[in-house]
This record gives structure tokens, sequence and C-alpha cells, in this order.
């Protein structure tokens, strides 16, 4: 007869704002005990970050690196045989020819561009200015397989290179060196006291990996830079100092890699017990290395953050273990005045997940401070991504739903007679 | 109209140790709406049985049990978390209030399982504490009050569902006298109102404000008689002036 108003009401869960008060003013009574609780979380969380941006920003680092040279890279060097014991160094004999690399592009079909180049290291003078520099010289295909742009002005055409005319490409640093400021494009420059015309600028590439400078470089046509430069002093006129060649994307490096050497040492005559006259380097390879070690810090990282997250579920299970013994009484009154067992059970189940999502956002906090930290005294770029840090805080409130469980189903099966004894 | 109370040979036992104890034996009572009953017998009576029984905090072992007219013997944990929220209100001898909680979210607490919206919650908290007496202290905590004042809260919160039924269990055990006098006469007050109680105590001095009088031996009821209630407030009015302090 009287219950009328609550016997119509919506018997339904307590509203997320008071439940989320209760556990949060549940938590607030005993801050001490909640920070230590939450440091396991806070450590795992902020390696789950750590582990994700260092990685990918390792990655990023290999990936321009890989960009930065031109993917799906041979480089191809004369020299490394022994003679008798004596190993020649790379790159100082001439084994290595321009028609090898004509008989590369047209033997293996996978392979997309054979570049030829010489270099050899000269003073450039431009006006009252000079500087020393790397000139090679090469074909017009050089910028295609290193993917290099031209920032201003124009590349040399076939016609200039087939007549071997005295034109130059400069990268940006001897522009800078030479130029100012000023315009490169159009000037002179004398090298070997040949006057060369700069007919276009190269846009800037930065550092390679090995720190050098890859800006700072002179390009002219490979046979220009034969005659006017180096001199057919040499012993062989059509000797190159390296080839360069670019496969097709989605080829097998190392099969190509295989096909190009049994080409090289037929061409070259070397039989089967003689050791290659050339050697080859794969830059993939180069950079799968360093992904490689980057990906060790990574697995180091996430068994770091793996066991963080397991204590630290531990430590909050044992913490609600203690909060339901120590609040035995009032989840006995909270049954009496008519909570349901889904009730209790939801209450400290929040509680738990409240807690590891604070620890989660330290966490996060953390981690992002650590990562950028490393980035900096590593000199990779710093990539938090949403992603992971939506997978940390998703990876906290689970620890705190798991962890959080077996507490809270404990206190929603407490005998309400008992639970309101319980001294 | 059905009886607010209506048991049939109701019993409880436990089982201890691979024997049944029997706690409560074959108890046939039947209470009408808006009565104040005390029920007494020495510990280990059955008083408390009787009363998680009545109180729906217990299922019986045997026998029936029908409050409000409806059958509560066999209901499961939650439907009878149900019951409780809508027709009983409890009181106890420690009062158990939340303590990091003020007065008036305390009383809310049994509307929160109600599914009741905050505003309402609030607006009828505090009309349950200024009903009590304490409207000027909706906002201190329980360790803010005295313990005449937090049964007072505890009363508040057992009353704020409107139940037809509040179940006191030692009430005044932790009070001193004059203290114990004012809740009676709140619990008579109350009663005038309306509302059924049923005050579970060992003290006579206690009991003398009920009308009726239950006691318990051994597990059974063995008397149940109908008295002539003192008032709890003329009580008050006779006390020697010295005891008020």
């Amino acid at each position: 007869m009287s219950s009328l108003a609550i016997g119509r009401a919506r018997r339904g869960s307590m509203g997320l704002g008071t439940a989320l008060a209760g556990a949060l003013s549940a938590i607030a009574a005993n801050p001490l005990r909640a920070a230590l609780t939450m440091l396991g979380i806070v450590i795992g969380t902020a390696a789950v970050i750590a582990t994700v941006a260092v990685g990918s920003g390792a990655r990023e680092v290999v990936l321009a690196q890989i960009r930065s040279l031109g993917s799906n890279l041979i480089i191809i060097l004369p020299g490394a045989q022994s003679t008798g014991g004596v190993r020649t160094g790379t790159g100082f004999s001439q084994t290595l020819t321009y028609d090898d690399g004509t008989a590369i592009l047209r033997d293996v079909p996978s392979v997309a561009l054979a570049v030829p180049g010489v270099r050899s290291t000269q003073q450039v003078v431009a006006g009252g200015a000079n500087w020393s520099t790397t000139v090679q010289g090469t074909t017009l295909d050089f910028l295609e397989a290193r993917e290099w742009e031209i920032a201003a002005g124009r590349a040399w055409t076939a016609e200039e290179e087939a007549r071997a005319a005295k034109v130059a490409l400069v990268g940006e640093s001897v522009a800078v060196a030479l130029f100012g400021d000023a315009d490169p494009v159009g000037a002179q420059i004398r090298i070997r006291n040949v006057p060369f015309e700069v007919v276009g600028l190269l846009a800037r590439k930065g550092q390679a990996s090995t720190g050098l400078d890859q800006d700072d470089l002179v390009l002219t046509p490979l046979w220009t830079a034969r005659r006017s430069i180096i001199g057919a002093s040499r012993a062989n006129a059509r000797a190159v100092g390296t080839i360069l060649v670019k496969v097709h994307e989605g080829e097998d490096m190392a099969a190509v890699e295989e096909d190009v050497r049994a080409l090289l040492r037929q061409r070259h005559r070397l039989a089967a017990t003689e050791p290659d006259d050339f050697s080859m380097r794969n830059l993939a390879e180069i950079a799968a290395t360093r992904d490689a070690s980057a990906r060790t810090l990574s697995v180091l990282l996430s068994s770091v953050a793996t066991v963080s997250l397991l204590v630290g579920g531990i430590g909050i299970m044992n913490i609600m273990l203690v909060s339901v013994t120590e609040r035995t009484r009032e989840i006995g009154l909270r049954l009496a005045v008519g909570a349901r067992r889904r009730d209790i059970l939801l209450q400290f189940l929040l509680e738990a997940v409240t807690l590891s999502l604070i620890g989660g956002l330290a966490g996060i906090a953390l981690g992002v401070a650590a990562a950028n930290l490393a980035a900096a005294s590593a000199g990779w770029p710093v990539l938090i991504e949403p992603a992971a840090v939506g997978i940390a805080v998703g990876f906290s409130a689970l620890v705190g739903i798991v962890f959080g469980f077996y507490p809270a189903r404990r206190a929603a099966t407490l005998d309400p007679i008992a639970a309101l004894r319980h001294e | 109209m059905a009886a607010l109370i209506e048991t049939e040979h109701l019993s409880r036992s436990y089982r201890l140790g691979g024997v049944e104890v029997p706690a409560l034996r074959d108890v046939t009572v039947s209470v009408p709406h808006g009565q104040f009953i005390a029920v007494m017998g020495p510990s280990g009576s059955g008083k408390s049985t009787f009363l998680n029984l009545i109180g729906c905090l217990d299922r019986p072992s045997g026998g029936t049990y029908r409050l409000d007219g409806e059958d509560v013997s066999r209901l499961t944990a939650d439907a009878l978390a149900a019951v409780r929220s809508r027709k009983l209100g409890f009181v106890f001898q420690g009062f158990h209030l939340l303590p990091r909680a003020d007065a008036r979210a305390n009383v809310e607490l049994p509307m929160v399982y109600a599914g009741l919206a905050r505003r309402a919650r609030r607006e009828r908290a505090e009309r349950a504490l200024a009903r009590v007496g304490l409207g000027a202290r909706m906002h201190h905590r329980p360790n803010e009050l005295s313990g005449g004042q937090q049964q007072r809260v505890a009363i508040a919160r057992a009353i704020v569902n409107e139940p037809v039924l509040l179940l006191a269990d030692e009430p005044t055990g932790a009070l001193d006298t004059r203290t114990s006098l004012e809740i009676m006469a709140l619990f008579q007050e109350l009663n005038r109102g309306g509302l059924a109680v049923l005050l579970v105590t060992h003290e006579p001095e206690m009991a003398r404000f009920a009308e009726r009088l239950l006691r318990f031996r051994d597990g059974r009821l063995v008397d149940d008689r109908m008295q002539r209630p003192e008032s709890a407030a003329a009580a008050l009015d006779a006390l020697p002036a010295a005891d008020a302090a």
C-alpha cells in the first residue's frame, strides 16, 4: 500500500556517474595505497607506449634511409679479388666495365636499370670560391635509380650525354659552398680547370645512414667525366667505378643478385675455383639489419610491459581483496538496503578498472616522456601513434577487469547476514 | 486486506559439521499492517534468525512466509534484494553508515539501488532527514555526529524508500538511556504515521513501548501477547534533569 513510488520506479543499475564517483572516493580514501597499487600498471603501460614509439620511430628511420638511397638497389663494385693472398681493396681495380652494366640490363630480366658511374674527389672552383667534393660521372638513369629530384633547372639531355657535353648537376651542399644564396643554375664551375655549365640543382637528400652528406656531390655525364676529369690514362677506357642496379618492385633481391653474379663471372671468364673479381652490396639488407636491432629492443620492452602489467594486475587483485575484507560490513549494508549481487560486483569491478585506468593514464604520460627521451638520444623521430595509446588504455582496463573480477565476485557472493555481523 | 507478515510453520536450521542444528522451529505468526512489535529472548533463542527471515536477508528451511501478501519464502537472492528495496527498512545496533559519505549521501543509498534519479534522491533524502530531526545536519559525516544522531541518519535511510516495515535490531544497544528513549519516541512517532515496526531487543525497558510482544526461547515462539504501549516521549519527560547533558 505505501511503497508505491518505489514500486513504480525502474529498478535499473545505478547510474554510471554515481558508481564512478563512489569508485573514485573509495580510491581517494587511501591515496598512497592506490598509488603503490598502480605502479605496476604505470610501468607496464609506459613500456607499451615506449615500445611502440621506439619501434615505429626506428622503423621510420630505416624506411627513410631506404627511401633516400633508392629502394631495391644493388651496388656492384670492382675488385675484392685476391691475387696470391693479397686482396685488392674494392673500388680500385678496373674489372668492372660500362659493358657489364649494359649486359646486366639486357640479360637479367628482373633488372630495371643498370647505372654505371665513376667517382673522383676534385677541387671545384666557381669565381673566387672553391670546394673539394665528389664528382660522379654517370648516366641519366642515376637520378631515377636513386629517386633523386631536380630542385631547380633541368637534368642534362640524352643528346648532351651522348656528346659528352660539359654540363653538371650540383648537390645542395656544393651549391651553398660555391654560390651561397645565389642561384647556381646557369653558372660556370671549373673542375680540373675544365669549365662546366651548371644546368640544374639536385633536391636535398640529407645525411646517409653513415653520416655522409649525400648533397656534397657534383654529377656529370659519364663520358664527360671519363674524358675531361679522370682522363683516359687508365688502362681500360671503358672501366667504371660502380654499377648501380635497380631491381623491379617485388622481385626477390637474393635471386637477382645470384643472376647478376653468374652473368658477371661468365663475362669475366672466371673459373669455378676463382673468387669474384667484384663485390655486391644490397642496401635493403643493410637496412634490414638495423630494423632487426630495433625489433630486438621492441621485444625486450614488450616483455617488460607484459611482466609489469601482470605484476600490476596481481597487485590490483591483492589490494581489491584487502578492500573487500575491510568493507565487508559496508557490503552487508548495501545488500540490506536493496543492492543486488550484480550491483556489488559492478561496484568493485569498476573500482578495480578505475584504479588500473588511472595507472594506465599515468603510464601513458610516462611512456611518452620516455619515448621522447630515447628518441632524442638516438636521433629518431618520436612517433606516438593514437592506436598505441588506445591499446595501452585498453590493456590497462583489461587488466582491471581480469584481476578485479575475482575480488568483485567474492564481494558479490557474500552472505548479507554474515557481512553485517562482520567485525 | 492481507496481513503484513504471515508465517506458517516457519523454520530455519543450519548445518554445522554435518549436524542439522535448528535455529528456528515451526513459527506461525500473523502481524497486521502498522503494528509495533517487540521481539525478545535470550541469545540463541532464535530472535535474530526470525528477524533475518522477516527481513528477507535469509530464506527459511521450511514453512512459508508471506510479506504484504507476497510469498517470499522461495525467492532468489536478487528477488529478495528487490523486496528489501521496496518494502523494508533496516536499523542496526552499530548504525552501519558509510564513513566517507555525509548524512544526505548515506540516506540516498537505498534510492541509488532503487534506481531513482539524483535530484529525486536528494529531495527525498532531505525530507527524510528533516523528519528525523536532522534537517540541519545534512552535510555532516558520521564521525561529526553523536551516536544518537548517527542512529537518526540510519533511521532516515531506513524510511526513505517508504517501506511497509521497519526492522530494528537492538537499535539502542550502543546508546545511553536518554538517547535510547529519544530513538524509541521517534519509532513511536513513525509508527503513528502507519509504519509497522519490528524491534528486536533484549532490554525490557525498550520492549514496553511496543504494542505487541513476541518472546522466543530455544528457537520457538513461546509467548505472543498484546500490551498497552507506554509513551517514550512521556518517559523522556520523566527523566531527571541531571541525566540531560
